[in-house]
């Protein structure tokens, strides 16, 4: 699929965070109207999270599909359960929409006939991998979100062109997944009864060092960037071969983060005041620095790099 | 079940090799594998020394190629698999898909293991593994429960290796990216997890602070013992409250419940720590080498006894162990 005159196309990744039903419902009823292009839908970070079912997830897909949205289907990123394997191979055996691969298991049960998305969390890290799911059936990949631009470039410049490539550009950084939740240890309650504690934090549970440092995020048994990602000045132009650009959804502002970078891909607005626009949207600070190839953490906002 | 045991130099080897391991693990002094740091691993001519002295006295060597290479550097990796194969090692313990196939094309008859570092947590991602590149053994990330594993093991038909003792990882393998946030350089594509040329130590007026890229991890009073500045393993605050709010300071130790894993099926124990001296290696491999021995030959009434805890318990981060996520409770 390509999109006339624009350098690249927006993607909304899969929601990390747990939220009620109706706040769901009305998030992606809200995103049929802008004009992201690509939409992950699925539960990748915890199990329990059954707001939505299967079902609920399918119905979003058509509304989402019939408003002229490309969807694509994402799978657990650590799965430990029998069930969750169930639940995994509905997604990989249904027959309209694309799967996001977020686990070797996926990779399988997609069977290496089936076109699918690799994931951030499948560590692409060179071509020569690249190379081994393409062979499996991936059709475009997530650059792991420590990889830098230069990085980037010389994996895709060195697959085929119909490959996509995709670059997380802005949210709140997924970064570690761990078998124990920590917003259930955070509030002293067992795992096994969590009642699922962390549908009170929409935008997660904020860890800070003790010089009061705003430095990660706890969202359940996923560990988070407590700064957001955002590569909107990098995103001016289509030069470093990105086919997309990727925003996870958060409790506020999605539509206006979306809005802004459509209007800084179709060239209406500049890249310094979109993103002094975004930064309103990023609580505890922007952070770009994988991207240079500098700590994550950091944000370089030096013209000449850029 | 068999015991692997550390190895980050030859006098480490050694002690592994005399006091009962099955099998030794190393990797070469460079950032394809996940314990690169300064002073550590094998030149070539070790390894041929090293593998030697165990395959004299019935040991295995496996070597660790573990962490993801960049295009630039690819063949730094592909080099680094000819070197082992060359020197006669006895299996790879590999994460990346590229260098994997590598291997498997250019070293049909090389046994491939895949490393806690391929993330693979199900049997149907180690079997993707074991279809494509024919890997012998997958080790698992210490994030299942002893039921998860058993339930995997029940499935999947290529042998499994578990962490048995030392340092922690509470995040999936493979996919952590804490240590790179922060400082640049993490486990999957430099291979060491908040390196020290980051490690700031500060003492104030009343404490004595650890500090990774001027992040600080924690603070410590005069009373307290402190210990090197994992950001995993730091004090934080968390709703008002501070503390150990990922994990504290301990050690993995499956003692307890070495029969259990013995009885599901687990084919190897792994023993963590490249980055220890002789001394701890030797101590823990001889304890795990009486435990499993022990264990094999009257599962039902094993008991992981007070001396051999004791001893594991002093070798211990923060002097502490845990069953970490194997038990339920714990996660």
């Amino acid at each position: 699929m390509s999109i006339s005159n624009l350098p690249y196309r927006l993607s909304l990744g899969p929601l990390q965070f747990h939220w009620p039903k109706q706040v769901m419902l009305d998030f992606y009823r809200d995103i049929e109207s802008t004009n992201v292009d690509i939409v992950y839908l699925g539960e990748t970070v915890c199990s329990k999270r059954r707001e939505f079912g299967y079902g609920d997830w399918m119905d979003v897909a058509e509304r989402l599909l019939d408003s002229g949205k490309e969807v694509v289907l994402s799978t657990l990123a650590l799965v430990e359960a029998r069930s969750e394997l169930g639940y995994m191979k509905r997604q990989c055996d249904n027959e309209q929409f694309m799967v996001e691969a977020n686990d070797m298991s996926a990779v399988r049960m997609l069977g290496g006939d089936t076109a699918f998305v690799g994931g951030a969390t499948l560590n692409i890290q060179n071509q020569d991998s690249l190379k081994v799911l393409i062979d499996q059936g991936l059709v475009r990949w997530v650059a792991p979100h420590e990889m830098s631009a230069s990085v980037m470039t010389a994996v895709a410049a060195n697959s085929a062109d119909e490959i996509e490539c995709e670059v997380f550009g802005w949210g709140r950084m997924p970064m570690a997944y761990s078998a124990r939740c920590y917003t259930t240890r955070a509030l002293d309650i067992p795992k096994d009864q969590c009642k699922n504690c962390c549908i009170q934090y929409e935008n997660g549970l904020m860890l800070s060092t003790r010089d009061d440092e705003e430095f990660l995020v706890i969202n359940g048994i996923q560990t988070m960037s407590a700064k957001t990602t955002c590569l909107a000045r990098e995103f001016q132009s289509g030069e470093h071969g990105a086919d997309i650009l990727r925003i996870n959804p958060q409790a506020l502002g999605t539509n206006s983060i979306i809005e802004l970078l459509d209007q800084l891909r179709n060239k209406s607005v500049n890249a310094t005041a979109v993103t002094d626009e975004m930064a309103k949207f990023a609580p505890d600070g922007l952070c770009n620095g994988y991207w240079h190839g500098a700590p994550g953490m950091d944000y370089c906002d030096d013209a000449a790099i850029l | 079940m068999d015991l692997v045991c550390p190895a980050g130099n030859l006098p480490s080897l050694k002690a592994a090799v005399d006091n009962g391991a099955n099998s030794v693990y190393l990797g070469f002094r460079d950032e394809t594998n996940a314990r690169h740091f300064a002073g550590l691993n094998f030149k070539d001519q070790q390894i041929e020394t090293g593998v030697r002295y165990a395959h004299e006295r019935g040991v295995q060597v496996f070597v660790a190629i573990n962490t993801y290479p960049q295009p630039d550097n690819i063949t730094q990796w592909q080099r680094a698999v000819d070197r082992a194969a060359e020197l006669g090692v006895d299996a790879l313990i590999l994460a990346d898909l590229g260098i994997m196939e590598y291997a498997r094309s250019n070293w049909p008859d090389l046994r491939l293991h895949l490393s806690v570092q391929g993330s693979a947590t199900t049997s149907d991602a180690i079997d993707f593994y074991a279809e494509k590149f024919d890997i012998r053994r997958a080790v698992l990330p210490r994030v299942l429960s002893v039921r998860q594993v058993a339930a995997l093991i029940e499935k999947c038909e290529t042998p499994v290796e578990v962490f048995g003792f030392g340092s922690l990882c509470v995040m999936v393998e493979g996919r952590c990216y804490l240590s790179s946030y922060v400082t640049g350089q993490g486990p999957n594509t430099f291979g060491a997890c908040s390196p020290a040329q980051f490690v700031r130590w500060t003492e104030t007026e009343s404490n004595l602070e650890t500090r990774v890229n001027d992040v600080l991890i924690d603070r410590f009073g005069p009373d307290e013992h402190a210990g090197y500045p994992t950001i995993c393993k730091g004090r934080f605050q968390v709703n008002g409250e501070t503390g150990y709010a990922i994990e504290a300071p301990t050690s993995l130790n499956v003692l307890p419940i070495l029969p259990e894993l013995m009885r599901i099926g687990v084919a190897a124990i792994k023993i963590e720590g490249r980055q220890r001296s002789p001394a701890y290696v030797a101590q823990v491999t001889s304890v795990f080498r009486q435990a499993i021995d022990a264990c094999k030959q009257n599962p039902d009434d094993f008991i992981a006894n007070d001396a051999w805890l004791a001893r594991l318990q002093s070798l211990s981060e923060g002097s502490q162990t845990t069953l970490g996520a194997y038990n339920r409770g714990w996660q």
